[in-house]
Order: C-alpha cells, then structure tokens, then sequence
C-alpha cells in the first residue's frame, strides 16, 4: 500500500496577498501624479481626495448606509437570492431531462440574449418604479448565468456515477441531493460568480432611472449637479461593494467545494 | 447471508444504434453461478464482458435471452446486487468521506443508525482500511481507493457481487493483495461472485469456473472448471502444474 498523498495549502497564497496589495497601491500612486499634472480638482480630483470624500460621506457616514448602500445592498441581495434560487431549480429541472434542454434551450437563448437593461422601461410600466422593479429586474438578468451553468453540469454528471447509485438502489431525492448536486457544484458556482457581478451593474443602472435613494441614485444626483468628486467616491465605493461581495462568495466556494479543490490538486 | 444462483441463458445483446447487418455484440451466451461460488468471465477485449456483466447488473436491458437470479428473471437491477467498477475514481463520490461513500447504499436498506455505523467501520477494518473514514477518496492511493469501493460493496451485504475488471488500473503488487483481499471478503461473507477480466492469470487464480468468451459477437467458447485447492497462494498456487497448464488451456481457448 502507498503512502496517503495528502493535499497541501497553496503556499503561494501569502506571496500573492502581497503583490496583489502593490499592484493596488501602485496604481493608486499612479492616479495622484496623473491628477497633480493635469492639476484639474474638478473633473479629474487627486485620488487621496476622492479617498477622503469615500471616507467622510460614505463610509464614516452612518447616515449615508442608512439611507443610500443599505437600500441599494438588500435590492441587490434580494434579486441575487432569487437569481439563486430560480436558476438553480429551473436549471436543475433543465439539466435532469435531455428532452427538456431540446425544447427550452431556443426560448433560453433567446432570452438570455436580451440585455437586461433593455427591459427597464417594459419593467417600469408593468411594475411601477418601486423596490419590487428593481430586484425583478436584478434577479432577472442575474439568473441566466446560474440557471445554464446549473442545466449544463447537472447534465454532465459522470455516467458511471449516475450507474453506482442506480445499481445501489439510492432513492431519487439521494441522487439528487448526493450526487446529482454536488458534482454540478462547481458549475454552479462559476454561475454564481459571474451572475453577482451582472446583478451589482443591474442594481446600479435600476437605481440611475426613476428612484428615489441607493447608490445608483446618488451617482446619477452627483453627476448632474457636476459634484465629480462625489461621482469617484461612489465608483470607488461600488467597487469595494463588488469586490466584499465577491470576497464572501468566494470564501462559501472554498468551503463548499474544498473536496474539488483537493482532488483536482492530488490528480496533479 | 449465502449468495444467490445466477443463470444466463441465451443472451444476446445487440446494440441500438449498430447497423442492421452487423453481427451483434453478445449471442446466445449461457452460463450459471452456483450459489456463493466465484465464476471468472474472460475474453480477448472487446469481446463483450464488460457488456454482459452490465446487462446482469441490470443496467442495460439485453436484447435476447434471460437472467435469472434465485430462478426469478432480472428486470432493471436485482436487490442486494453490488459492482465494483474498473475505475474506482469515477465509481467513488469525491465530495464525500470514506465513510460516506460506503455508507451511501446502506441509507435504503432501514437499518438503525448504530448498525450502520458498526457495518461501515467494519467494512473498513476488514479491507485494512481502518481509521480512514474521514479521509477523502482522493486523499488516497489508487489501491487504497479499490479498496474503498470493495469496503461498500461488501457493506451493502451483497448476495450477488459484480466485478468489471477491477484490478485492471493497479499495479502488479497491489493487484496481488486485491486479490487476496478478494478471495477473503468472498469466503467471509458467502456472496455469489461473477468476476469479469481480460487477465488469464488471475481469472484461474480467484475462480471456481472460468468461462471463456469468444470475440465478437460473444459466444461461450468454454466453459473450464478450475480444481485447484482452496486456500490458494500467490506463488504455490501460481507454480504448481495444475495451475500452469489450465492457464495454458484457457489461453489456447482465446487464441483460436
């Protein structure tokens, strides 16, 4: 018998923190000399400017998440969740059948190939220009992703799996839930990744029409009343959304899936 | 719990999308497995084994002839009939531990938790895998994860085990010890064995009978009653004369 080979931690993880870390502050670096050349405070402010106005009208401003990022994050969250949980069903029924995939996969690709944005004024007048508006639209262009990744690797679960679970009797709920799942697991995620980046754009374009408060409103106030400043912090500020978002998801992914992670290293 | 009679009589499988005219993959081949007796299947590759022993799983339908488990013809998979597959790596679940891949199949059978707690550590202890039932299959060897996939089987209490060349991705030494371990948890547990290689050798070695198939379209080319004495050894069993000239024989078999 041969000794267990066990899956190490990647050791260039700490390395690559770093070097991700100069990369930012670089270029960080790179926009406050570009900006004290062109030495114009209006249209293009210094980034330690833009930072400072982040700092004090966002981020150390509890009246700012009150009124503005905490609307715009739970509609965001809200039509993400139901992205989630749409694509993945419908996915799922989707991948389980071939017949099913021959009929819907047109109407799939036909829908999925509208841009989301396009719907708004169709959501506007059927919906009205409230909150439901907003995570309808969010969910509906955030659950395509999900819903083919899910379709496709629920359907792409190896043969000889499907095989052990028939000759071992396990029930349908099992197959499931044990096997059918978890093996499209990370196909799903791949889904859930990329559709948590539409769902973020949609919530802001939902917010630049027709609304009241979010981030997406403030931009759009900002812009018009030529508050550049403002207009770069809420940049800065939907970046750092996007990217704690994409942080905690990861973080679910490399716990869910950490099986794949060391199988895919001991095949090495 | 003793094994159970298995009876192939008159199969023929044809497959759906082959030509008209072509000869099919399997034609009237019978044989039978007396109760808790281990029967090798052998045949140049392609020959149609790994098709007969999926269509005594009951995961193709055959498209002559009849099986027959304890008398009772098989449609779909028979109860209490375990598989050990070629390829342990796509057989095993890699997002489950150890444990829960030998303890997937138990889940239908009823039992009580503790009964299944106690028959998957036992499984694991009787294959030599002790204490890894909270590793991952892939944090295993090749050898070790077979291993893994015999433990479930035999878990399962099978009265009908199926092997698909099972030995066939692993290297010389561990292949011997798989056997061994086979030839053991077979004696232990009294199940019927139908064991499919393309390997002469091992076929003589493990089996009461070994039936020789002809290539395509599969026939029984013989049917070889194997005398050699129980408990076998790799190297006396291996050396002794008995053993050399029916190696010989079912090799000539398959040549012609």
């Amino acid at each position: 018998m041969t000794a267990v080979a066990r899956a190490q931690p990647n050791a260039s993880d700490g390395a690559g923190i770093g070097l991700r870390l100069a990369v930012i502050v670089g270029l960080a670096v790179a926009w406050e000399l570009v900006a004290l050349l062109a030495n114009d405070p209006v249209y293009w402010p210094r980034f330690s400017a833009v930072a400072a106005r982040l700092w004090e009208a966002w981020l150390a401003n509890p009246a700012a998440w009150v009124e503005s990022a905490w609307p715009s994050t739970w509609r965001l969250l809200a039509g993400w969740i139901g992205a989630v949980v749409s694509g993945i069903a419908i996915g799922t029924l989707i991948g389980l059948s071939a017949s099913a995939r021959a009929y819907v996969n047109p109407l799939v690709e036909f829908l999925r190939s509208i841009p989301p944005p396009a719907l708004l004024p169709l959501f506007i007048v059927l919906l009205g220009i409230g909150d439901g508006m907003k995570v309808a639209m969010i969910g509906f262009g955030a659950a395509w992703p999900i819903l083919l990744n899910t379709a496709d690797g629920v359907a792409s679960v190896e043969p000889m799996r499907r095989e052990t679970a028939r000759v071992y009797g396990l029930t349908g709920r099992d197959v499931l839930a044990r096997i059918v799942l978890p093996s499209a697991g990370p196909r799903i995620f791949a889904g859930l990744r990329v559709s948590l980046s539409i769902a973020v754009i949609l919530m802001v374009i939902s917010e630049l029409f027709a609304t009241v408060d979010g981030i997406g409103f403030e931009l759009i106030q900002a812009q018009r009343s030529f508050r550049m400043l403002d207009a770069w912090a809420i940049i800065l500020l939907l970046g750092l959304i996007g990217y704690a978002l994409n942080t905690v998801l990861g973080l679910v992914e490399r716990r869910v899936l950490a099986w794949q992670l060391g199988a895919t290293r001991s095949e090495r | 719990m003793t094994g159970g009679l298995l009876e192939v009589d008159g199969l023929g499988f044809r497959h759906a999308d082959a030509a008209p005219d072509a000869p099919p993959a399997i034609e009237a081949v019978s044989f039978s497995v007396p109760g808790g007796s281990l029967v090798a299947v052998v045949g140049p590759s392609g020959s149609g084994k790994t098709t007969l022993l999926r269509c005594v799983a009951g995961l193709v339908r055959p498209t002559a002839g009849e099986i027959r488990l304890d008398g009772r013809p098989i449609d779909g998979v028979p109860d209490a009939t375990a598989v050990v597959f070629q390829d342990y790596g796509r057989s095993l679940f890699p997002w489950m531990s150890v444990a829960d891949n030998v303890d997937l199949p138990l889940r239908r059978l009823g039992l009580a938790p503790a009964e299944r707690r106690t028959r998957v550590s036992d499984a694991l202890a009787e294959v030599g895998l002790a204490g890894t039932e909270a590793s991952y299959p892939w944090q295993l060897s090749g050898g070790m994860q077979q291993r893994v996939a015999i433990a479930r089987a035999m878990a399962y209490r099978p009265r009908l085990l199926l092997m698909d060349e099972p030995f066939a991705s692993v290297d010389a030494q561990v292949r011997a010890d798989l056997q061994e371990l086979t030839l053991s948890v077979w004696q232990a547990h009294g199940s019927t064995v139908l064991f499919v290689t393309h390997d002469i050798d091992e076929a003589v070695y493990l089996a009461d009978r070994v039936v020789v198939l002809s290539p395509a379209p599969a026939r029984v080319a013989a049917d070889v009653a194997v005398g050699l004495p129980r408990p076998r050894d790799q190297i006396a069993t291996r050396s002794s004369a008995a053993f050399v000239e029916l190696r010989a024989r079912v090799a000539r078999l398959i040549r012609r």
